[in-house]
């Protein structure tokens, strides 16, 4: 069995003396003062007898056009709460100042009815979003197919291990990397930069811990971007059109184009 | 179903009508047919354009799997997103339908490769077309995935809680990477070979196991026909299965994290 701490058990037995005690304190007077009948009538109804009084009067004032002024005086005014009853007789205690209700406590909506989520202004994805992604793939797909009509993907001579072509050149988008070659040690240029730069980016929002959203906040992480997304654009497009023979620099309208796709 | 012999004596056309009706009801009362048929379905009582029909286009499709039934208002605006990331997925699914058809006219040897690509431009119907496709998709792809990102950085979607949905996006960067340079070799001819031989000399110098790393790559010291048969299998095979396994966590992730990100 569970034992019970001491001081918990005395409150407890205190707590059930004190509602014995007013339990028999409103016993008393309802015993005394009213007739039997509607004693026991109030027992089998259990409804509250200030309550009956209430409807009572409502009907009277519904049935009757004469009826209806005595009624809006006691119906009309307290719904809610407080409105003493029409028949003091009836009642069967009061409390100070002839109150025959206590407010025991006022619950504030916020504390019990938590809302999380505001209500937010959403639409369907069908239609809305689904005629846009519609839309949006036979854009794309229109103009993958028209410039494909006109322009035919790259095929060279077969592979050849003896003929190197000057220049060699690396996919697009590592002529970046390509391009830092020529300026620094291979291991230097092909690996620890680009996986820097790689790991860096993974790490973004664990680097950046400023909460903002907005443009004006984080000026530096926009600015810290946009130079290093310039630095590869940049080198991509030095490698790709300005790397002639040899990986040597030259203008493309001097020496021509070095560039497949 | 028992014909006695009572059913015997009816006239022909009597008993096809009973089989005709006979089949009709088990038609329709089969499992395909309701759920078909099943009851709200705009095949049972047509599309009308209603909140309920609305709902049900999305949630009684495959499409339940990638959208929910409804989105912020802002998530749908072209200005803010451009599509980008939704075009990254749609080229991803343009470069599979043309890979496959381009797998079924090469072969990845070094003796065959070049001369399929050749055979397939000259006299494949829509060959050349669609290798065209594969490869200016293949470009256009690593753009869209490029631009998605910078996109994504320059709003600050990357933010919490979308901080681990901007990781996998970096590895799905580097896949797109991965799969466009494996692809760059197959066509075997100068432009491949010599692009693949630049690229894959940088990959020789990462320290430690630089040389280890390039030896598993061309499947021996230097490129040739092993390596072709290597990055094939890495091009169709195994970079879209993990590429597909991280899209499937990217898009989980992005309504996880409560739909795209909102206005700045």
């Amino acid at each position: 069995m569970v034992e019970i701490p001491e001081h918990l058990r005395k409150r407890a037995e205190e707590a059930r003396a004190k509602a014995e005690a007013a339990k028999a304190a409103q016993a008393g007077p309802t015993a005394g003062s009213d007739a039997p009948t509607e004693a026991q009538q109030q027992a089998a109804s259990k409804i509250p007898p200030h309550l009956l009084e209430r409807s009572k009067a409502a009907r009277a004032q519904a049935d009757g056009p004469g009826a209806a002024e005595a009624g809006a005086v006691a119906g009309g005014g307290g719904v809610a709460v407080a409105a003493p009853p029409a028949a003091p007789d009836s009642t069967p205690a009061t409390g100070p100042g002839g109150h025959t209700q206590r407010l025991l406590t006022v619950v504030k909506s916020g504390s019990i009815q938590d809302v999380k989520s505001k209500p937010q202004d959403k639409v369907h994805v069908w239609p809305h979003l689904l005629v846009v992604e519609f839309v949006a793939s036979l854009f794309i797909t229109a103009f993958t197919l028209i410039f494909s009509i006109f322009v035919n993907a790259p095929l060279l001579e077969l592979a050849n291990y003896n003929q190197t072509p000057n220049p060699s050149k690396a996919p697009w988008y590592f002529l970046g990397l390509q391009e830092l070659l020529t300026m620094f040690h291979p291991m230097v240029a092909g690996v620890t930069i680009p996986g820097i730069g790689l790991l860096a980016l993974m790490l973004a929002p664990y680097i950046d811990r400023n909460p903002s959203k907005k443009p004006e906040d984080r000026k530096f992480a926009i600015s810290l971007m946009t130079v290093h997304l310039m630095f590869w654009a940049v080198l991509v497009i030095i490698g790709s059109f300005f790397r002639g023979p040899g990986f040597n620099f030259v203008f493309p309208w001097q020496a021509g184009l070095f560039f497949e796709l | 179903m028992a014909i006695d012999t009572e059913e015997r004596r009816k006239p022909l056309p009597e008993r096809l009508a009973d089989q005709m009706s006979t089949l009709a009801d088990q038609v329709q009362g089969s499992q395909a047919w309701t759920s078909i048929f099943r009851p709200g379905s705009i095949f049972r009582k047509g599309y009308t354009d209603s909140p309920r029909n609305r709902s049900y286009v999305i949630m009684n499709s495959v499409l339940y799997h990638l959208h929910p039934v409804k989105v912020k208002r802002h998530a749908v605006k072209v200005s803010y997103t451009l599509c980008l990331g939704g075009l990254s997925f749609f080229l991803f699914i343009l470069e599979t339908v043309t890979g496959i058809f381009l797998m079924f006219f090469y072969r990845p040897t070094a003796a065959q490769a070049w001369d399929d690509i050749y055979t397939l431009q000259t006299s494949v119907t829509f060959g050349l077309l669609v290798r065209n496709i594969h490869r200016w998709g293949a470009h256009l792809m690593v753009i869209t995935v490029f631009l998605h990102m910078a996109r994504v950085f320059y709003h600050g979607a990357y933010k919490p809680p979308r901080e681990f949905n901007w990781v996998i996006g970096v590895i799905l960067l580097k896949l797109t990477l991965l799969l466009s340079f494996t692809g760059y070799l197959l066509p075997w001819d100068q432009l491949a070979l010599w692009a693949v031989t630049v690229g894959t000399n940088m990959m020789g110098y990462t320290p430690v196991f630089g040389e280890q790393v390039r030896f598993v790559l061309l499947g021996g010291v230097e490129i040739g026909t092993d390596t072709l048969l290597r990055w094939y299998v890495l091009h169709v095979l195994m970079l879209p299965f993990v590429l597909v396994i991280f899209l499937a966590i990217h898009f989980w992730r992005v309504r996880k994290d409560g739909g795209i990100s909102g206005p700045l």
